[in-house]
């Protein structure tokens, strides 16, 4: 469970994050949505400690992510993210980029970290490209790699920062699909997204963010169907 | 242990003809500066003529001027040319040296310019009715000037550090020169040399932070 | 018919001036590169307030003149009462002075790789070491390698100048020749800049290849 309770952060005088709650949990999957510049990215990388906090603060399982004694490494084992521009590792072929945390922080051998790479690359589809090193690979295959980077480390909880923003839209579908199939195999997820019809179809709930809080929570249909404030549906309006 | 007593105040009061020699010192780049830029210019055009001798002779002097040492070629221009019958000071040798080590960097540095700026550029200026000349001064020169601004203004400070091989050669007036007599006389090194350091220090940071303040107002894109 | 005085034992003289040339050119950039290192990327992870002094310090030895530093520190050890053979005071600059080119190279290098990417790396749950070592070090080392390249070869002209402080590395060396046979300056300058030159030149291009291809590869 990540519970998000009272966060504030500010960049100078930019008030990013003003007082969010939020609790997610276990299997659930909670789309982020709001305007850009709105805190929705940030907030994610708050929750695997990317990024410090002013005030409140968030349990991942019980563990206070921002308290001093916390051991990030080991907690972001548990927390997958995939960001807007995907960061793949340019000089690791496709096969090392997912295997090297597996051998450098799980300790994995290397027979042991390619075995499971193989099986994470060929769930995303991407069983014919091992050898081949992200810049050969279109936007949309370096995405999905950078899922199965992310996934071979079975974390308990999987965060999506825009990821198919920066993707040419006929490579947008592949990249969905990917996570419309996470989604159904019980992964705990939250995603800050763009694609409201994708947030309809696999959100369990849908947080509308504005001026760095959630103005709005609750189930697709409520969002989507009948927002209870006028913000929500004028933002609604402009997107759709 | 330290057994060392400075003595600041003889070496300060040699301070005017040092100040001096950093004049000489200051015209030396200055000169090898002008007669490299020229050259250099030259030679990039050489470079990109089309015509296969020319480019081979640029490219000649290119490579020698970047794979020797600098104090190789003052030394070509001091021992070498006067083999053959061509006998000149210290000073000329060493503007020579310097300014051939100049016009090699240089070369490319112009060639890059040139290819910094696309064909496109002149051909957009063309169709607005510039003429030829006009669209080179207006449009695509500006461009060019910006792209080797800086590798230019960080040779002129290369040119500078270069002077101080002159006194290798006998030179005595410039500031390296000047100091290097001091020494001679009195073998008070560490005081005139740190000195000197100092000066050609500051001459080094003028130079750099005018070229700073020079970008800053010349290129606001 | 061309005469020369030149003897194959003052051949012999500068293939040993030009051994020295390339045992000061090691040292100074093996160590150089090594100091260069830290300091660089020292500059790149700190805050900038922290670093200012060491930047201020660095750039001392890129704009004072190579002679006058080798000259200021030959004379320093004396002061201690310490005799420094010139052969060590020539490394102990040229790798004071390499270091200090280097460290730009170092500092741009890890800067040039983007947060983004480190951030990835991080929220894997790589450590910061394992981050350096993993990923800013390989990504940054293309980035470093042609201006490593460039700087060691200018480095191996800068030797040159160790002979006024009594070093007799090539240059020297071919002085000392100029001046016993005083009328072949040029036959044997010839030979000495060959020598730099067949040193300095495949280098060079393989720095010039390798860049092209790592912009080709970006």
């Amino acid at each position: 469970m990540i519970e998000i309770e009272h966060v504030k952060k500010s960049f100078g005088s930019l008030q990013v994050l003003d007082d969010v709650s939020l609790t997610v949990n276990k299997g659930e999957v909670v789309s982020i949505i709001g305007g850009s510049g709105s805190g929705k990215s940030t907030l994610l990388m708050t929750i695997n400690g990317l990024e410090p906090i002013q005030a409140g603060r968030i349990l991942v399982d019980g563990v206070e992510v921002h308290a001093k004694g916390t051991n990030l490494n080991q907690l972001r084992q548990k927390i997958g993210i995939v960001f807007q521009q995907w960061n793949a590792f340019p000089h690791l072929t496709v096969m090392e980029n997912v295997t090297l945390a597996l051998r450098k922080v799980l300790g994995k051998s290397r027979e042991e970290a390619n075995a499971i790479a193989v099986k994470q690359l060929e769930h995303v589809g991407l069983g014919d490209k091992l050898r081949s090193f992200p810049g050969k690979l279109s936007g949309g295959q370096q995405q999905r790699m950078a899922i199965a980077r992310a996934l071979a480390m079975e974390p308990k909880y999987m965060l999506f920062d825009e990821v198919t923003s920066a993707l040419d839209p006929q490579l947008v579908g592949e990249v969905l699909d990917t996570m419309r199939l996470l989604a159904k195999e019980g992964m705990t997820m939250i995603l800050v997204t763009h694609e409201m019809a994708f947030a309809r179809e696999v959100s369990d709930r849908v947080a509308f963010f504005k001026a760095g809080t959630v103005h709005e929570i609750g189930p697709p249909e409520q969002i989507f169907g009948k927002p209870q404030t006028p913000e929500t549906a004028s933002f609604l309006k402009s997107v759709l | 242990m330290f057994n060392y007593s400075f003595h600041w105040r003889p070496a300060l009061q040699a301070l005017p003809q040092m100040l001096q020699g950093a004049l000489v010192t200051v015209e030396l780049a200055i000169l090898s500066m002008l007669i490299g830029v020229a050259i250099g210019v030259v030679l990039a055009l050489m470079r990109t003529s089309g015509n296969k001798y020319l480019d081979y002779l640029a490219l000649v002097w290119i490579e020698v001027a970047r794979n020797t040492p600098a104090l190789f070629q003052i030394y070509m221009a001091y021992f070498g040319l006067g083999q053959l019958g061509i006998r000149i000071d210290s000073f000329v040798a060493l503007l020579a040296g310097i300014a051939f080590n100049n016009a090699g960097y240089l070369a490319e540095t112009f060639r890059g310019g040139l290819r910094a700026v696309p064909s496109t550029q002149a051909r957009a200026a063309r169709s607005l009715g510039f003429s030829a000349l006009a669209a080179f001064r207006l449009i695509v020169f500006p461009q060019m000037f910006r792209a080797v601004f800086y590798p230019v203004t960080n040779q002129a400070v290369w040119a500078i550090l270069m002077t101080s091989l002159g006194v290798v050669v006998g030179l005595n007036t410039d500031l390296t020169g000047v100091t290097q007599r001091f020494n001679v006389l009195t073998f008070r090194t560490f005081e005139y040399f740190a000195i000197a350091a100092v000066l050609y220090y500051l001459i080094a940071k003028f130079v750099t932070l005018s070229a700073r303040l020079l970008a800053w107002r010349l290129f606001r894109y | 018919m061309f005469h020369t005085a030149l003897t194959l034992k003052d051949l012999g003289l500068l293939a040993q001036g030009a051994g020295w040339t390339l045992m000061i050119t090691g040292i100074a950039i093996v160590g150089g590169t090594a100091l260069g290192t830290l300091f660089g990327v020292f500059r790149a992870v700190v805050p900038w307030w922290a670093s200012i002094w060491l930047g201020f310090l660095l750039d001392i030895f890129r704009s004072v003149p190579l002679l006058i530093q080798l000259v200021l520190i030959n004379a320093v050890f004396p002061m201690f009462g310490m005799r420094v053979s010139p052969f060590t005071v020539s490394c102990i600059v040229l790798a004071i002075y390499t270091s200090a080119y280097c460290s730009e190279i170092v500092r741009g290098g890890v800067l040039a790789v983007p947060a983004t990417t480190r951030r990835a790396a991080r929220s894997l749950g790589l450590t910061w070491w394992q981050d350096m070592v993993e990923i800013v070090y390989p990504i940054a080392l293309r980035v470093m390698l042609p201006s490593w390249i460039g700087l060691t070869l200018g480095v191996m002209k800068d030797t040159a100048l160790v002979g006024w402080i009594g070093v007799v590395e090539l240059l020297k060396q071919s002085q000392i020749l100029i001046s016993r046979m005083q009328n072949e300056p040029l036959f044997i300058l010839m030979i000495a800049g060959l020598i730099y030159f067949l040193i300095s030149f495949p280098i060079a291009r393989l720095g010039a290849r390798l860049e092209g291809r790592f912009r080709e590869n970006d």
